[in-house]
């Protein structure tokens, strides 16, 4: 049992970490990289359950891993548009949210 | 039954026209041409649909005939489909201002950032215009939790690109807030997906809806799922980010943001509580649910009628319409009225989708929007606030409005029944919209100090705004054009008679 809950497991922690950092930290790179761990413990869970008892793994949890990475991906190269635009603008705004 | 494939235009019409929108760089002419071919092919896809869901029932497609698991399945019931019409007109009217707004009226003043479609962000717009509009689509029709995660990702990434064309400090500091808020209601809603397949090894709605077995992960699931949702759909106390993204956004796409893309995770929530996970949901779950939806339409309504800025007013407007939307659940809950809630959900889109295009109209011609310094405008600009203030009498709910036909429905029903304290909030609501939408008609009626005459806005920045707000008055007189559509497949039976 110990095994099958591990990787899920963890992938919660990592998750509530991302939250954490994204909810606390005011530099914005640093919460690109929280939101970044949000998307690898979201990854992690769904990767962790595909495990299967009797051995082997699930591979639809693995197709959606696959397209989460791309959507992942996709997002975090729009913040980071996104923030070098901002340091234009007003090089001071990247290090507080508000 | 097995839907027919033009179902799929819906979803490949715009993001074709977004492949072609990018390569045109925000050419005037060709858009137009872009924009109206797109819009057939969406008209030509969901008319005959629309036809057979009406004459057969719920349908199913599957894309290029790949099934579940790994295909992608369409589908279409009556719920999808009163949405996805919301999204055709409320998109093709919103385009035709943004499209007017590649002409700025002759003697308009300057506007403090330069105009959307012509700035150095015209390249952009359009495409991420028509993405959006995609990914509301295919929203609509996911038949499954993960495609609807997708479609959710794409909404939201296309939604904070545009609030940043804006430009200027103040839409890049709202749109990286917007994302953040967004991007971590995805990931706690995937997660709540992952679960869900965990448990009962599919995500198809449908096949949920038969499977569904109450246990601790479930709920946990439906938990995680919730309040993604809930983060995306800015119910309180989860909505700081929305005021801000909504009011500094170009008009055109703060009526998009407003009327559509908060009202998909809603549509969402719908789905989940009262139709697959419905066993799941106890009285408990739909009590929380309430209450934070009543706190919203107070904390949001008390927020408009102080703000000082128009558009803020109509953003906070939506805080609250959400929160009433969320009200309304245990009363569908507990008495069935679907047609209730989707009459309220739909009236919101047309209504705010016409205020914001409305406050658009009178911001481009002021310069600026500060309800203090726009005294008389209803004399200056007598469209824009038609438009706004039948809008709100929908937003209120007098008789002959779609607002009225959506509470109406929901207090008749669920006056008798448990959910009685529930009708009470819809009912205060009405007071507290009235509140902030007499604010700006007060301001537009009052005689003016500045020097009067008309003030330039463009036709095709008034008439848009106009039609959304005439159509909340055809659904209010003829509620059965929307009523038979929306109540096609619907679970707990229709409910509640049309007045």
């Amino acid at each position: 049992m110990t095994s099958f809950a591990l990787y899920p497991l963890a992938g919660v922690v990592v998750l509530t970490i991302g939250l954490w950092g994204l909810v606390t930290r005011p530099h914005l790179l640093t919460k690109v990289l929280a939101f970044n761990l949000t998307a690898t413990g979201a990854s992690l869970v769904l990767v962790g359950l595909a495990a299967r008892p009797e051995g082997g793994t699930d591979p639809v949890p693995q197709a959606m891993v696959l397209t989460g990475i791309v959507v992942a991906v996709s997002a975090t190269a729009l913040a980071l548009a996104l923030i070098a635009r901002l340091s234009r603008v007003d090089p001071g705004a990247v290090e507080s949210s508000d | 039954m097995l839907g027919p494939p033009e179902l799929g235009w819906l979803v490949v019409a715009p993001v074709f026209g977004a492949v072609l929108a990018f390569l045109l760089r925000g050419r005037s002419w060709p858009l137009v041409v872009l924009f109206g071919s797109v819009t057939a092919a969406t008209v030509g896809g969901l008319v005959p649909s629309i036809a057979d869901l009406l004459r057969f029932g719920p349908l199913h497609y599957r894309v290029s005939g790949w099934g579940a698991p790994l295909g992608i399945e369409l589908a279409l019931d009556g719920l999808s489909a009163a949405f996805l019409l919301t999204t055709l007109v409320v998109v093709a009217t919103a385009t035709v201002y943004a499209l007017g707004s590649l002409r700025p009226a002759a003697n308009a003043p300057a506007t403090p950032s330069a105009p959307i479609s012509e700035g150095p962000q015209a390249g952009t717009f359009w495409p991420l215009w028509l993405l959006l509009w995609a990914g509301l689509n295919a929203l609509f029709l996911s038949a499954d939790l993960f495609n609807i995660y997708v479609a959710l990702e794409l909404v939201g990434l296309a939604g904070v690109a545009l609030v940043a064309t804006a430009g200027g400090l103040s839409a890049l500091r709202a749109a990286i807030r917007y994302f953040f808020a967004n991007g971590a209601a995805s990931m706690v809603f995937l997660t709540g997906v992952a679960l869900v397949y965990h448990a009962h090894g599919t995500l198809d709605l449908a096949l949920l809806a038969t499977r569904v077995a109450p246990g601790p992960t479930l709920s946990t699931a439906l938990a995680l799922m919730s309040a993604g949702l809930m983060l995306k759909a800015a119910l309180f106390p989860l909505h700081p980010w929305l005021p801000t993204a909504h009011a500094v956004a170009p008009a055109p796409v703060s009526a998009l943001l407003s009327a559509l893309v908060v009202k998909a995770p809603v549509y969402l929530l719908l789905r989940l509580w009262l139709d697959s996970f419905r066993p799941l949901a106890g009285d408990p779950a739909f009590t929380l649910l309430g209450t934070l939806g009543a706190l919203g339409m107070i904390w949001g309504s008390s927020q408009a009628i102080r703000s000082e800025r128009l558009k803020t007013l109509v953003a906070y407007s939506t805080v609250a319409q959400v929160g009433l939307l969320l009200a309304a659940f245990p009363i569908v809950a507990s008495a069935g009225t679907w047609i209730g809630i989707v009459f309220l959900a739909v009236g919101h889109a047309l209504a705010k989708a016409a205020m914001f295009l409305a406050s658009g109209g009178i911001a481009a011609a002021y310069g600026h929007d500060r309800i203090r310094e726009m005294t008389g405008f209803g004399v200056r600009q007598p469209l824009c606030m038609y438009a706004f203030g039948i809008a709100g009498m929908s937003l209120v709910g007098i008789p002959g409005t779609a607002g009225f036909v959506g509470k109406w429905l929901l207090t008749t029903a669920g006056l008798s029944g448990p959910a009685a304290p529930w009708v009470a909030v819809v009912a205060l609501s009405t007071l507290f919209t009235a509140g902030y939408v007499w604010r700006v008609l007060a301001v537009a009626v009052r005689s003016a100090p500045t020097p009067s005459g008309d003030l330039a806005v463009a036709r095709l920045q008034s008439w848009p705004a106009l039609l959304l707000a005439l159509l909340t008055i055809l659904l209010g007189v003829a509620p059965n054009l929307l009523g038979e559509i929306a109540s096609v497949g619907i679970p707990s039976g229709p409910g509640g008679t049309m007045p």
